[in-house]
């Protein structure tokens, strides 16, 4: 090959700090206990299989695809709650931004319930909020959402455990070995100290990179606080050029 | 200096949850209005090239239970080995490489797709065909990455060098989907205990 090697097709990623993420089998989160793997994972350097990864065309989004306070407005009005703008910067760990990429969230309605028929939890549903939206970063890895801000709600995991406020995100990079799934905690909440889930991340370090920040310079007067919450994935080591060995 | 030093830290997993099905699934869990379909579902045009074929099986815990909350998804090579998508500046002639479902309430998944062809490898020589899995649910903290192989690719598996990175053959059968009649390819996913499914680290 002549040298250059595009983007997202070569270029090998930084090896995955599995000390920094939440461990397999975390007792203290019940779930974990017969869906962690026993076996320690294979030690594979990615090949091309997943050093490539999907591609999202613009076309695939609708003009309300990441407006939860109105892509499920069953009646033209809005979803109930305190309304929120969510944004963020999706960076590789090189503190480059990542463009073109797909962006999940999902999340309770206000009152701290989920639209889904399996949810127990006795707050009411909203009729107008579905609790599902998506984006596509832009040129310089920016995303952003409207939403109500999601209550926190009872689980069965202890006695009495409760999930601290969040809101759930999906984030492919460019990478198939990029892929994330992660959540997103609010600045200030006492709750975030005494859940579970959270507690499955050893370092508190790790756990303030979850903790999205108030924005007061950029809320919406009137209207909407703004949250701003970044994300890291992998990064990779620079494409290196035949005619200039230092890399690019 | 080769590459640079990372600066930043990888954003810490979290477990997907009970609910993974509406932030990936949406219309799956009847939520619907928002998009059309849900992502992934369909891989394939009508001029994809290629040995249509399903892969499906079951997705099941160290208890022996179905995982029905669970969403899979596939990244693969099209029929000539290549991928598709402007990244890699390969034509896909509609085939995405890519496909996400959710598991049914008995576990099972299923995806309608291909046959890859061989990739090349990092020494350069070709890896047998493969197709690449990610898999989260409630209760798995990070997502868990892990290959499916063809039976009937015996030969190509006997080299492929991921596969010979599995010193014990019971465990490296926890690849290989076999292969049933008209075109479907069986892999169960085993999460824990008993034919546990071998997950990478990559």
């Amino acid at each position: 090959m002549s040298g250059i090697i595009l983007p997202g097709a070569d270029g090998q990623l930084f090896q995955r700090d599995r000390a920094w993420h939440p461990a397999a089998d975390t007792p203290g989160y019940k779930s974990t206990t017969f869906r962690a793997p026993r076996h320690s994972l294979l030690a594979l350097g990615p090949t091309r299989s997943e050093m490539s990864g999907p591609t999202f065309g613009h076309e695939t989004f609708g003009p309300l695809d990441n407006d939860l306070i109105r892509n499920y407005s069953q009646d033209g009005t809005d979803a109930i709650g305190q309304r929120m703008v969510v944004y963020g910067q999706v960076l590789d760990e090189n503190a480059r931004p990542v463009p073109d990429t797909l962006v999940e969230y999902w999340q309770a309605n206000a009152g701290g319930r989920y639209r889904h028929k399996k949810e127990g939890y006795l707050a009411a549903l909203d009729p107008n909020f579905g609790g599902f939206g998506r984006s596509l970063t832009d040129e310089n890895g920016f995303y952003s959402f409207r939403t109500v801000k999601p209550g926190a709600y009872p689980w069965p995991n202890g006695g009495n455990d409760w999930r601290p406020a969040h809101i759930h995100f999906s984030v492919f990079g460019h990478a198939f070995a990029q892929r994330l799934i992660t959540q997103m905690y609010f600045e200030g909440d006492p709750m975030i100290w005494q859940c579970p889930i959270v507690a499955t991340i050893p370092d508190k370090a790790a756990i303030d990179q979850l903790t999205a920040r108030l924005d007061r310079h950029n809320t919406a007067p009137m209207d909407a606080l703004t949250y701003r919450f970044d994300i890291v994935l992998r990064g990779r080591r620079s494409t290196m050029f035949e005619n200039k060995l230092e890399g690019n | 200096m080769l590459h640079p030093t990372p600066t930043l830290k990888e954003t810490p997993s979290q477990t997907a949850g009970p609910y993974v099905h509406i932030g990936m699934t949406p219309n799956f869990c009847e939520i619907t209005g928002v998009c059309d379909v849900d992502l992934g579902l369909n891989m394939l045009a009508n001029d994809t090239a290629g040995e249509r074929i399903t892969l499906t099986g079951r997705v099941i815990d160290g208890a022996g239970s179905p995982v029905g909350d669970a969403v899979i998804e596939i990244w693969q090579a099209q029929a000539d080995g290549t991928f598709a998508g402007p990244r890699t500046g390969e034509q896909g002639h509609g085939f995405t490489g890519w496909g996400r479902q959710p598991t049914q309430p008995d576990g099972t998944y299923r995806f309608e797709t291909v046959k890859p062809g061989p990739v090349e490898g990092p020494d350069g020589r070709k890896q047998a065909p493969h197709v690449s899995l990610w898999i989260v649910a409630r209760g798995i903290n990070i997502g868990l990455q892990t290959r499916l192989y063809f039976a009937d690719e015996a030969e190509a598996n006997a080299t492929d060098f991921v596969l010979n990175k599995i010193m014990d053959p019971r465990r490296r059968e926890t690849l290989i989907a076999r292969k049933e009649e008209g075109g479907r390819y069986v892999m169960d996913i085993v999460l824990q205990g008993e034919g546990e499914t071998v997950f990478f680290d990559i």
